[in-house]
């Protein structure tokens, strides 16, 4: 929901980016406030997981120029860890399989770490067990999940669940959705839709970075964000979703030639 | 230079062969088998690593100095043993430097277990002995198996009886008390058919010095029985272990078998896994954990027999410090075994950039019509797992200590005994942690 008084979580100036030397963001600009909800749209290679995983601290990826600042603090310094006790998560585009670990096991570890650092009680695995197993029916999960290693042979749609679950327990300020919505079927897309939708509040926002408009039914923006060539190129609300469904992206420069070119 | 060296701890062997003062035994044929087999030890020699099957385990330093075979046995105490105790076994089998100490062991007596003897083998068991014993470890090509047999001394042969099934496991100790001395611990199993039984197979000692332990162990699985076999090396950190098992898997019968090996500053385990069987099924998997100037090989060599057999393996390394992980998988698909069904992983962990890992899967198949997939990693840490714990907000140091207990766990967990499970989760995670 979009509330003027709300305050800033997100404060993205001219991002760069590369991986391996090379430039996949060329000057992010996106400022996201408490309580709401924005897509980022666009084709694929445009830069739009790069954003997510550089939002999340990947190693990999390397800020060359601009500043990201959460909660006024600057995100850049800070380990991917110290961003997730921040508040920061990002649900994988591909959740990693971690076999020999217990998903019950790794969800209470990464619970009482977060607790921890934000100065609240951990949980030993009995009152765990009862507080995950509650979240569980948020998502339609199996307890099963819980004696099975992490994501290991979950199909697509339980690894998403996992993710979602994971998000229902740490309860991040910001959370980042990487193409939640590839590889679910419609029925498990409205679970998970309807899990998010009913995680979000007034004090955290989210951001949902996918292809499709069929998320977007299901978990509806307050803004919309197409992004080419690593920048944000048009910023509107939800109907700029349903335009690009129809239209497609290259409708934008169509538009883009119409109203003469800007630079 | 090493010709001269083999040699010479060659005929230090044959040579105390000789002198041995033989026990008497009341069966003749162990003596001939005895004889056959050191009768074998001059032609096979000591491997070299010109040998392709030992290119990468050089045991040079176990010939530097002769341990003769322990023949005086110290007296223990059940006490002595407190710590190796297995919770869950009713039925405990103890070895001590070599020798079956019917003393220190304990037999459930309700009609589904009978220890006995090689030796000495019960009336009704003897045949079954002098069937199996040295048939299926064969002394033929492996101067180990040749070493063990002609050193035999005595042995025990466990036998589980038709259509009974064990609860609880059975736990075999093999203790080694002296230092400077070799052992030639004997084992056979049995199950007849229809049988279930869970053995553990244990190697430990009392004291940190060097010793040789060179063991075999045969398995036989009759018809449609189950056994689940769980081998731990766990011998000093100066010891030499050499050792040979063996399981024939006849027909709808079920082999499952997690092997560790933790201990030993140069270990080998040859295991030879035959479906002889149509429908026999085995779990081949292995975890070995080292660090140090440790060498560990293992060897495995699945042979498909008959049709409709399957066998999955899993084997992992982790490797830390200067030690050497060598793991060589052959895989043998006979004429005769169509629908054959195998998967081989061999998974290796470097902890340390001094660490090594060797690793050859190897199948051969001459049937037509068969499902086979095998494969081979060796590498660090997994990058994106790493990110994916710090998303979550573990620490680097927790994210890496978690992912390299979860490496092992993966083989731990299949062990279907709680306790041991559970401690050698702690031994893994004291053995890797870093802080």
């Amino acid at each position: 929901m979009i509330d003027a008084n709300s305050k800033t979580l997100l404060e993205v100036c001219n991002l760069h980016a590369t991986v391996n030397g090379t430039e996949i963001l060329r000057g992010v600009d996106i400022t996201i406030k408490s309580g709401e909800i924005h897509a980022i749209m666009g084709l694929n290679g445009s830069g739009k997981s790069t954003f997510a995983k550089v939002l999340a601290g990947h190693p990999a990826y390397e800020i060359t120029q601009g500043t990201v600042f959460f909660n006024g603090q600057d995100l850049s310094g800070l380990a991917p860890e110290e961003r997730a006790r921040a508040g920061v998560f990002l649900a994988f585009q591909y959740p990693i399989e971690i076999p020999g670990v217990a998903n019950d096991q790794f969800l209470r570890l990464a619970y009482n770490t977060v607790q921890s650092q934000r100065g609240k009680e951990e949980l030993d695995p009995l009152e765990f067990d009862d507080f995950v197993r509650e979240k569980m029916k948020l998502l339609k999960m199996n307890p099963d999940f819980l004696d099975r290693s992490v994501n290991e042979g979950f199909s697509g749609g339980e690894k998403k669940r996992n993710e979602i679950l994971q998000m229902a327990l740490l309860e991040p300020q910001l959370a980042i959705l990487d193409e939640t919505d590839s590889g679910l079927d419609i029925d498990a897309l409205k679970i998970v839709a309807n899990g998010v939708n009913q995680l979000a509040n007034k004090d955290n926002s989210i951001i949902l970075v996918t292809h499709y408009q069929r998320l977007l039914d299901h978990i509806v923006p307050d803004y919309v964000h197409v992004m080419e060539a690593g920048r944000i190129i048009k910023t509107s609300g939800k109907e700029l979703a349903l335009a690009l469904e129809t239209h497609g992206y290259e409708w934008i420069h169509a538009d883009d030639h119409a109203a003469g070119v800007r630079s | 230079m090493s010709t001269v060296v083999r040699d010479d701890y060659l005929e230090k062997l044959i040579e105390s062969w000789k002198s041995e003062v033989l026990p008497v035994h009341s069966v003749s044929w162990l003596d001939q088998l005895r004889s056959n087999a050191a009768s074998r030890i001059e032609a096979l020699g000591l491997p070299t690593t010109r040998d392709e099957e030992w290119r990468f385990t050089d045991i040079s330093p176990l010939k530097r100095t002769f341990f003769p075979r322990a023949s005086v046995i110290p007296q223990l105490a059940v006490s002595d043993l407190v710590h190796h105790a297995l919770d869950e076994a009713t039925c405990r089998v103890v070895f001590v430097d070599g020798q079956y100490v019917p003393e220190l062991s304990d037999v459930a007596d309700d009609g589904t277990v009978t220890i006995t003897k090689l030796s000495r083998p019960a009336d009704e068991h003897a045949a079954t002995v002098m069937r199996y014993l040295g048939r299926l470890a064969s002394f033929q090509d492996d101067v180990f198996v040749a070493l063990n047999t002609a050193f035999m001394h005595d042995g025990v042969g466990i036998v589980i009886s038709a259509d009974t099934t064990m609860a609880a496991p059975i736990h075999v100790l093999f203790v080694t008390s002296q230092e400077a001395v070799t052992t030639y611990p004997r084992c056979l199993l049995i199950a007849e058919a229809g049988a279930k039984v869970t053995v553990v197979e244990e190697y430990v000692t009392l004291q940190k010095a060097a010793y040789l332990t060179n063991a075999v162990m045969e398995i036989h699985i009759a018809d449609s029985a189950h056994v689940s076999h769980i081998r731990l090396q766990r011998e000093s950190p100066q010891a030499f272990h050499i050792a040979n098992g063996t399981a024939s898997v006849a027909q709808a019968a079920r082999y499952q078998s997690v092997s560790l090996t933790l201990g030993a500053q140069i270990s080998r385990y040859s295991q030879h896994v035959m479906l002889a069987g149509e429908d026999a099924e085995c779990t081949v998997d292995g975890l070995t954990l080292i660090s140090d100037k440790q060498l560990a090989d293992t060897h495995t060599f699945i042979d498909h027999v008959r049709p409709h057999s399957r066998s999955h393996q899993l084997h992992k390394c982790i490797v830390d410090g200067n030690a050497h992980g060598v793991f060589n998988g052959k895989i043998m698909v006979r004429p005769n075994a169509q629908l054959t069904d195998s998967k081989q992983l061999s998974r290796n962990l470097l902890l340390s950039d001094k660490a090594r890992v060797d690793t050859k899967p190897q199948l051969e198949i001459f049937a037509d019509d068969v499902k086979c997939a095998h494969g081979a990693t060796v590498g660090q840490l997994d990058k994106e797992a790493l990110f994916y714990l710090q998303s979550r907000g573990l620490d680097d140091i927790a994210a890496r200590n978690l992912l390299t207990y979860a490496f092992g766990g993966e083989v731990i967990d299949r062990i279907p005994i709680a306790s041991l499970r559970q401690q050698l989760e702690g031994y893994v995670l004291a053995k890797t942690r870093i802080s």
